[in-house]
């Protein structure tokens, strides 16, 4: 049942992953509100990814729960999720290579949209689908590209065209994998300026390394390690705790 | 320039019957034929990523059906052709169910195993199929009336037949689902996060491959008039897979082209050469040194580089 105001966008409870004798996740619990921006952090090997794994259903966790919006997904397939409003980008980038941009948001668009199944009509033949595709490489600054292939274009856009087709699909929650990773200073604020404007109806769940630009994008904040919460609340008041001077930060 | 690469295709496929030899349009038929069984096994191949070494089981079943209900269960053509590529259609459906719980090589050796079993039953159950004898003396049906049994009216059939399997093919390359599909070949995790039913992209062209493949196992007995276990054999799915690779698969014109290829050597090499396979061997291994693409996209290369170079 889909609660009509659910307190949380997305809450998962004691989730527990191992891969035969290497537990990657110990024992998390979290609550995300709905709108909110949430980044987690932690050293490699904290669990980060293998938990955004488990959240978008990539990974089937061993026990606990995974809600979004109030109803139980843990065992739905990844593309079930998405059709419930999740999208995600990867940390290592994973495009259609040979396509164009435009082609590859266009991807993003179909994806939750019935036409996916028509067989008897040519693709190019859906002009909104290509309009859509072209407002939102505008949006992130690639529209001039938008006929080449990703082959052609510079990490930092690829990071970029990553973004595009998450936000193609107008996710109510959106998992960000180290969106930052590998970017130059300017293209390190372009794609902040973008993850800024993300609108309030989207929910953003940040894993970032980058702490001086990722920390102005976050309300709250999730410290990991060794699989385990260790500290989670207010940004400020994380970044206060000892806990995170000693397992992320250092002294 | 690209006039004249559509004036070139559109002569030699509306040439043979108006001034070649009998050996020459059967042979043309027979080009046509392979042609479409190869575009076929390439939704799979080329489009979907899903290499399989049993595809002659569609060609063969859906032949076997037909000369089965009108030698000797007394049905017309037409009932038969329905009710064969509705069973072969049906066959693929179960079989991509098996078949598709595995990627890889594992989706080849089950594809593999599947039609090595239906190529046993063909020799071994001969009660049904007359096993090793094969069934001789069918006949050609008489669409509208009108006989098949000149080389060039069988050619003008299997032309209209090949044409028609051609556009839908490219039609179903080219929509949303295509897309999806070839999202699907290069980047499955990705696409399941986007919303696509992997699986089910791959299972539905499983069946319309299949599908495709019978409609070429009709044409194939209703040219020969005789079906042996041999259409249905391991060999045959690997000549189809073979020309589909050398013409360049995910592409359209390269399995038609590769199709080809094996038919003329089989042909024309065959005459000179006891072994000819061993020739097509080195055929294809020198296609896949020089052109590793296949031939249709490294020709397309190659007068691109060409014509930039003359510039």
């Amino acid at each position: 049942m889909i609660a009509l105001t659910p307190d949380h966008a997305l809450e998962v409870v004691n989730l527990k992953k191992a891969f035969g004798g290497l537990v990657v996740t110990q024992s998390v619990s979290l609550a995300i509100r709905p709108g909110e921006r949430r980044l987690i952090i932690g050293p490699n090997g904290a669990g980060k990814t293998t938990l955004f794994n488990q959240i978008s259903g990539d990974l089937r966790p061993n026990s606990g729960q995974i809600k979004l919006f109030g109803t139980d997904v843990t065992h739905l397939t990844p593309y079930k999720r998405a059709h419930f409003g999740l999208s995600r980008t990867y940390q290592i980038i994973t495009l259609f290579t040979g396509d164009t941009l435009e082609h590859n948001v266009t991807l993003g668009l179909l994806g939750l949209r019935p036409s996916r199944w028509q067989m008897w009509r040519p693709l190019s033949f859906y002009g909104d689908l290509a309009i859509e595709a072209r407002r939102t490489l505008d949006a992130v600054g690639l529209l001039h590209l938008a006929a080449h292939p990703v082959s052609d274009i510079a990490y930092g856009e690829k990071r970029r065209v990553e973004l595009a087709m998450a936000l193609a699909q107008k996710p109510r929650v959106l998992l960000l994998d180290e969106p930052l990773a590998g970017l130059s200073n300017t293209e390190r604020s372009q794609v902040k300026s973008l993850i800024a404007s993300i609108p309030r109806e989207t929910t953003v769940i940040m894993i970032e390394h980058d702490m001086d630009t990722a920390l102005d994008l976050a309300e709250t904040v999730t410290l990991l390690n060794y699989g385990r919460v260790i500290v989670d609340g207010d940004r400020d008041a994380v970044i206060a705790d000892e806990r995170t001077r000693e397992v992320y930060l250092g002294t | 320039m690209k006039w004249i690469g559509v004036a070139l295709i559109a002569s030699s496929l509306l040439l043979p019957p108006l001034i070649a030899g009998d050996f020459y349009i059967n042979l043309a038929s027979q080009i046509l034929i392979a042609g479409i069984f190869a575009l076929s096994l390439n939704l799979l191949v080329g489009f979907g990523g899903m290499t399989s070494l049993g595809h002659a089981s569609y060609l063969g079943v859906a032949a076997y059906i037909s000369a089965l209900l009108t030698s000797r269960y007394g049905f017309g053509h037409g009932a038969a052709a329905i009710i064969s590529i509705a069973g072969t259609t049906a066959m693929a459906a179960c079989f991509g169910v098996i078949a598709l719980r595995a990627s890889g090589l594992g989706f080849l050796m089950i594809t593999l195993a599947l039609s090595q079993v239906l190529w046993g039953l063909a020799y071994r159950m001969s009660d049904v199929t007359n096993g090793d004898n094969g069934i001789a003396g069918l006949t050609r049906p008489m669409p509208f009336g009108i006989s098949l049994e000149s080389p060039a009216s069988f050619y003008w059939f299997a032309l209209i037949v090949a044409s028609f399997a051609l556009v839908m093919m490219a039609i179903f390359v080219s929509s949303a689902f295509g897309s999806s599909l070839k999202g699907v070949r290069d980047q499955p995790r990705r696409m399941a996060a986007l919303g696509f039913n992997p699986w089910l992209i791959r299972w539905i062209t499983f069946v319309y491959a299949g599908f495709w493949g019978g409609v070429s196992g009709l044409l194939y007995v209703y040219y020969n008039k005789y079906i042996h276990p041999t259409s249905l054999s391991t060999t045959s799915s690997a000549e189809a897979l073979l020309g589909v690779i050398a013409g360049g698969s995910g592409t359209l014109g390269g399995p038609a082209v590769g199709a080809a290829l094996v038919l003329l050597l089989k042909n024309y090499a065959s005459a000179y050469i006891e072994r000819w396979n061993m020739l097509l061997g080195l055929v294809f291994l020198f296609i896949v040194l020089v052109m590793p693409a296949g031939l249709v996209p490294g020709f397309s290369r190659l007068t691109a580089q060409l014509r930039r170079e003359s510039r």
